[in-house]
């Protein structure tokens, strides 16, 4: 029995590697294209680009996940453009975050008064300098409770990136089961894996809120 | 006779359909303290938000100490300042907001420094010194390490002036700096606002405070409709207003402040 825990650890762990990596590579493209989505659609004097990134975010936030990943794995093959499963993955949840993001970043900002922008005009700042000093670290701290969010549903939602067979912890769990038959000992498994990473994260999340809070 | 530190003519602006300001036109001599009173809408804070270009005019000409606020070009290639070449001049303009706008992420002395650092090119050492040194004319250097949430309203207000001075501002500008203190903590703000008008600096105060508008300020202007309605030294405009318009108006805040004594 404890040989057989062993190796169905050691593979599902090989799952939990590629998790990570689809988790963090799609964070990253979710981060930076939706802040500047967000920057854009906030700070723009051009109705059609907030009307663009509007349906955009609408779009993506509407269709579930799944169906975003198959539109990319197997909608760009026919194309002629063949995406690996985990590239797949990582493009498509990126994307699903960025609108996530987008949503998240320009609700902060609008929270901010316009006076603490005006402010920083007002002492000499270039808008530059008053997004980078003043407005983005104002916006990063009241976006914090939802990035926290955002970060723990997006390493959960990396198992859908089983469906297009990219080699994570479900879909080995569910090639383990079908060789094994060691059912709830594979998902028990996975699912302790999974509160593994997802506990930490929300954790280092809230230490964070709590030190950004600080200095309120 | 003091020379002339700020000209402003025929200063316009409307949103949409409703004018605000219907051509607004005077002068600041340097080291004048100058008082903008009139009734909510009559568009005093309007008129001081264009000063620095915070509002964009529709039309006038601003000129401090001889060069043109927000416009560059001549004839056909006139154009507004984006906001990125308004912030040298802007620098030379401190201003004091009624809801004060200390930035809650930095510390009192960081909000003071900052503009120092980031526009001045200021060392940041030397950014701190000036600080303090300007937290100390609002007798606030022991909270230099606080966050402003930590501050009373006043404290707070008077750490967003510490922050306008350490600009080294030519002129000042006020924008009813009290109305949002409960009435307990008014003094301590106007206390230093009569200090700064007592070393001579160049400012202009939107305010309901008439009497202190009458005490303080070397000249005040009265405003009504978007138009300046009557303007001269602040005794004779407060004390002997000329027209009905002003009176009426200084009537009705005089009962709620005891100003006929």
């Amino acid at each position: 029995m404890p040989e057989v825990f062993a190796s169905i650890l050691t593979t599902l762990l090989a799952g939990a590697v590629t998790a990570a990596q689809v988790a963090v590579g799609a964070a990253l493209i979710a981060l930076v294209l939706g802040l500047g989505l967000a920057l854009l659609t906030v700070f723009t004097r051009v109705a059609a680009v907030r009307l663009v990134i509007g349906v955009y975010v609408e779009w993506m936030r509407n269709v579930p996940a799944l169906a975003h990943l198959f539109v990319i794995y197997f909608g760009l093959a026919s194309v002629g453009l063949r995406l690996s499963p985990k590239a797949a993955a990582i493009l498509g949840l990126g994307l699903v975050g960025a609108a996530i993001l987008c949503d998240v970043f320009s609700a902060g900002m609008r929270a901010l008064h316009v006076g603490q922008r005006e402010a920083a005009l007002s002492v000499g700042l270039s808008p530059w300098q008053a997004l980078r000093c003043i407005v983005l670290p104002q916006m990063l701290r009241l976006s914090m409770p939802a990035l926290g969010n955002y970060a723990s549903q997006l390493i959960k939602d990396t198992s859908i990136a089983s469906a297009i067979a990219a080699p994570e912890i479900m879909f080995y769990a569910r090639n383990l089961v079908t060789s094994t038959f060691q059912t709830p000992l594979i998902y028990a498994t996975a699912i302790l894996l999974y509160a593994s990473i997802v506990f930490p994260v929300s954790w280092a999340f809230n230490i964070a809120e709590r030190r950004l809070g600080a200095g309120r | 006779m003091k020379d002339s530190l700020l000209t402003v003519e025929g200063l316009k602006k409307s949103y949409g359909a409703d004018d605000v300001l219907r051509g607004i036109s005077f002068d600041l001599k340097r080291g004048e303290t100058l008082s903008l009173i009139g009734p909510s809408g009559s568009g005093k804070s309007t008129c001081l938000r264009c000063l620095n270009f915070l509002e964009r005019p529709n039309a006038g000409e601003i000129v401090l100490e001889g060069e043109r606020i927000g416009r560059v070009g001549t004839g056909g290639r006139e154009r507004y300042m984006t906001d990125r070449e308004l912030a040298p001049q802007r620098r030379e303009i401190g201003m004091v907001f009624q809801l004060f706008y200390l930035w809650p992420h930095l510390t009192v002395r960081d909000n003071v420094a900052l503009a120092s650092i980031k526009a001045g090119g200021m060392p940041r050492r030397e950014a701190y010194e000036l600080a303090e040194e300007m937290l100390e004319k609002v007798h606030l250097r022991h909270k230099a390490d606080e966050y402003p949430e930590r501050l009373s309203g006043g404290q707070q207000q008077r750490v967003a002036i510490a922050r306008a001075l350490a600009q080294k501002p030519k002129l000042i500008l006020f924008d009813e700096p009290t109305s949002a203190l409960d009435p307990e903590l008014v003094g301590e703000v106007l206390g230093v606002i009569r200090e700064l008008a007592e070393e001579g600096r160049s400012m202009i105060l939107v305010t309901h405070e008439i009497r202190f508008a009458r005490d303080v300020a070397d000249r005040v202007i009265f405003m009504d409709g978007g138009h300046i309605v009557e303007q001269g030294a602040a005794a004779d405009v407060i004390n002997r207003p000329q027209m009905e318009r002003t009176r009426a108006f200084l009537g009705q805040v005089g009962e709620s402040s005891g100003l006929a004594t």
